[in-house]
């Protein structure tokens, strides 16, 4: 998978379905995700956003009855075609969980941790890729007197930052969200925020969120996925001011949800 | 007889801490009641010198080779066999009735008496599989008792590894193996080692499946087919025959000593543990 | 990408065909045994083994109950003195001392569970014996040195799994009673002790088992005596010990009788196990 696609569609998801057992937890949907832009998906909960996420780095399949229909394509290829390594796809699709966890180990490990797994060894490389990914998350100044202490002992908000600061030392080429913001401060969740802003030069961003005034304050485009199904999807301005479905509106405005 | 309960109180309270006490006192008593009459025995030609007429005289050095070369040997077989079929039933299957009945199966075993090993491992390896009195026998009857809970031991603590760091991994672009390797083993290994050194600590006191397995030769053992004596065996020869009094405590405090050793170790490594994940 | 497939299959197979070995280890003990123990048991009868009276293996009778009956007595004998220190011991511990002295005494308790037997045995000859010979009669090697050191050895595994027990019943419990006036003793009492129950039955179980499997400290202090004891003073010999005794000369039918007794034990221990397990109600359910 080459990241020097010119394609300005980044994924496309086409007539996706997906079953937990007998359950259909997404169903038939059509999403294109644009280069460099930041998503934001929003819904109730239980609405399959997560799980949308999951799909795309295959982190579903790691449930015993996890079943899809259809294609998901990144930078054109199928994920789902049999001789994808779900290995490499994991480090283009770097994911931050809702609870962030650095691995009990110093902060230096954490960032290179998924890189040493990709058998990158040279010491001036690692180094050079721990300044790099922390200075791009706004970490490096706060903890570069302690990178080989424990990153247990950073606050929830660093922690986040370097869950984050993790995948960008993989060089991926995406970023996908899962309501990263949701046991922070709003300090911690203005600086996450900001850095997502900085990071869209370089990346494509999806967030999930459950909090609709974050999704107006960051993404560009949003999407509302409500019972497994894409409702509707279009330029945050319009979402919020003035969507096209009754449903949309219904949950902007606080109606249910 | 209808107390005030405040009293009631006061009486059980005293009444408590004395079931505390007496067993804490008795622990003491063992514990100083030995040593104070084996250290004066325990010199440095004690712990270098053979064992001289049945024991009578000499020293205890062949005994501490048994010993070595016993639970050595025990735990090299069962480490590598428990911690691997921990691994494979926490990580490499999902939760059904065989894991099940292999948990349980692990359980019972592990409260079936030593002398029931020892039984086992006569019949097994000292007379069908022809491996005689040795220090083979006694090591694989060892190893197979220890077994069980060395897999529980390390069940327990690879599953008490937050599931989070597992899936951390698995998204950072690890196979599963890496991620057994490098985040869930580690994460596990203070419980894991606590698991085999408490069985060592056992199998050092172990007397039953020993003497039937290993046998009680006085030699210093030249091969894995030779018998060989551990102390706790040598122990307790010299005092069921009453060969050495003065020798048996010293036997005795060797061991306990050891034993205390082994304990102050394993507890120093769950406080570790602990701590890391609080 | 196909070779990282190939290498994660064959450490699947790899793992699993070491597991499979301990598992089959696990199965090799259980079968042998029975194999070697039942066949003499369905030639002389189960009722020959479990209740006759004699024990004369080269006459070929083969009466277990004396040693089933000295089995028993010293168990009970060993959960009448265990049960009460160390529930006291776990009691007090938890709910009347110091968190501090609580996390000083546990460990040292837990180092009598590492005391080996033998000199527990021993301690028990130099001291118990002579004691209870000189001051209550009979050879002192008796049915009460053996509970009274019995008892001992099983603090530890009462002690423990009640502490833990204890420490589990959620705070609410205590500071609702507390809250209603009751003293601390009346919370352990009627609130506790009840909410606890499971876990501290399971303990007492498992001392049980610890107690009828012990062999070499019985063995030094029980007396060996092949006969129903009269009085806790008269010796007495159990299961465990009559096959730690025997084995070494024993051959033929009555070596056969040897592996039908540890046989019976196992399957005793087997349903102690099982009982503790039910009771404790599957501790793994954790949240």
């Amino acid at each position: 998978m080459s990241s020097l696609n010119q394609d300005p569609i980044a994924i496309r998801v086409k007539n996706f379905s997906h079953y937990f057992g007998n359950i259909q937890t997404l169903k038939e949907l059509e999403i294109e995700v644009r280069r460099n832009e930041i998503l934001g998906i929003i819904g109730p909960a239980g609405s399959g956003k997560s799980t949308f996420l999951r799909s795309l780095n295959r982190l579903n399949d790691l449930i015993s009855d996890s079943r899809i229909e259809g294609t998901i394509e990144v930078n054109g290829q199928n994920i789902y075609a049999p001789e994808v390594s779900v290995v490499e796809l994991r480090r283009k699709l770097g994911m931050v969980f809702a609870t962030p966890v650095p691995l009990p180990r110093s902060t230096y490990e954490n960032v290179i941790f998924g890189t040493r797994l990709a058998g990158q060894k040279n010491k001036e490389k690692l180094n050079e890729l721990v300044a790099s990914s922390l200075e791009q998350v706004g970490l490096w100044e706060e903890v570069k007197d302690r990178l080989f202490s424990s990153a247990l002992r950073l606050s929830g908000g660093q922690q986040q930052r370097l869950c984050i600061a993790r995948i960008l030392a993989l060089k991926s080429d995406f970023i996908l969200l899962d309501e990263p913001t949701s046991g922070l401060d709003p300090i911690s969740t203005m600086k996450i925020e900001n850095t997502l802003r900085r990071l869209k030069e370089s990346y494509t961003i999806i967030l999930v969120t459950n909090n609709t005034k974050q999704a107006a304050r960051v993404a560009e485009r949003t999407a509302f996925f409500l019972g497994g199904e894409l409702i509707e999807i279009g330029p945050t301005d319009k979402i919020f001011t003035a969507p096209d479905k009754q449903k949309t509106d219904d949950y902007i405005s606080g109606r249910f949800g | 007889m209808h107390l005030n309960p405040r009293h009631e109180q006061k009486v059980i309270h005293f009444a408590l801490f004395f079931c505390t006490l007496v067993t804490v006192v008795i622990l003491f008593l063992i514990i100083v009641f030995i040593l104070r009459k084996g250290l004066p025995v325990v010199n440095s030609k004690f712990l270098t010198a053979n064992p001289v007429d049945m024991g009578r005289a000499g020293g205890i050095f062949s005994t501490i080779i048994g010993t070595l070369a016993l639970t050595l040997l025990a735990i090299l077989v069962a480490t590598p066999l428990g911690v691997g079929t921990a691994i494979f039933l926490t990580e490499y299957t999902f939760e059904n009735k065989i894991t099940r009945i292999i948990r349980f199966g692990a359980e019972c075993l592990a409260g079936i008496p030593s002398i029931i090993f020892g039984l086992f491992g006569f019949i097994l390896f000292v007379n069908k599989l022809k491996f005689g009195w040795s220090i083979l026998s006694g090591a694989l009857t060892l190893a197979f008792m220890i077994l069980p809970t060395i897999i529980r031991t390390s069940e327990e603590a690879i599953k008490s590894v937050p599931a989070a760091y597992r899936q951390v991994s698995f998204s950072l672009g690890s196979t599963k193996w890496q991620m057994v390797t490098r985040v869930v083993l580690p994460a596990a290994l203070p419980g894991i080692v606590t698991g085999i050194i408490l069985s060592m600590g056992r199998s050092i006191g172990e007397t039953a499946a020993v003497i039937f397995t290993a046998g009680s030769a006085l030699r210093i053992p030249t091969s894995l087919f030779s018998s060989s004596r551990t102390m706790a065996v040598h122990f307790y020869i010299l005092a069921r025959e009453g060969i050495s009094m003065s020798n048996a405590y010293g036997t005795a405090a060797v061991l306990i000593i050891a034993i205390l050793m082994v304990n102050i170790i394993t507890y120093y490594l769950m406080e570790k543990f602990i701590r890391k994940y609080s | 990408m196909n070779r990282l497939e190939r290498n994660e299959k064959l450490i699947r197979l790899a793992l699993l065909v070491v597991a499979f070995s301990a598992v089959s280890i696990l199965a090799v003990i259980t079968v042998f045994i029975f194999s070697e123990g039942s066949p003499i048991m369905l030639k002389y009868g189960f009722k020959n083994f479990l209740g006759g009276l004699d024990w004369y293996p080269s006459e070929k009778s083969f009466g277990l109950l004396p040693m089933i009956t000295g089995s028993m007595m010293v168990t009970l004998g060993a959960l009448i003195i265990g049960v009460p220190f160390g529930l006291g011991c776990a009691v007090y511990l938890t709910e009347f001392s110091s968190k501090k002295l609580r996390r000083v005494v546990k460990p040292i308790i837990e180092l009598l569970a590492g005391i080996p037997s033998v000199v527990y045995g021993f301690i028990g000859v130099i001291i118990l014996v002579p004691l209870i010979r000189n001051t209550l009669g009979g050879p002192g090697l008796s049915v009460l040195a053996a509970s009274i050191i019995l008892g001992i050895m099983i603090l530890p595994t009462i002690i423990s799994i009640s502490i833990d027990s204890l420490l589990a019943v959620p705070s609410s419990y205590r500071e609702g009673s507390l809250a209603l006036g009751a003293t601390r003793w009346q919370t352990v009492k009627m609130v506790l002790l009840t909410a606890a129950r499971s876990g501290i039955i399971a303990s007492i179980i498992l001392g049980m088992g610890r107690a009828i499997g012990e062999t070499m400290a019985v063995i030094m202090i029980a007396g060996n005596a092949i006969s129903i004891p009269g009085s806790i003073l008269d010796p007495v010999r159990t299961l465990t010990s009559n096959i730690a005794l025997e084995m070494g000369y024993a051959s033929g039918e009555h070596r056969q009788a040897l592996f039908a007794t540890g046989v019976i034990l196992f399957i005793i221990i087997m349903i102690l196990n099982t009982a503790a397990n039910i009771t404790s109600g599957r501790r793994r359910r954790r949240t």
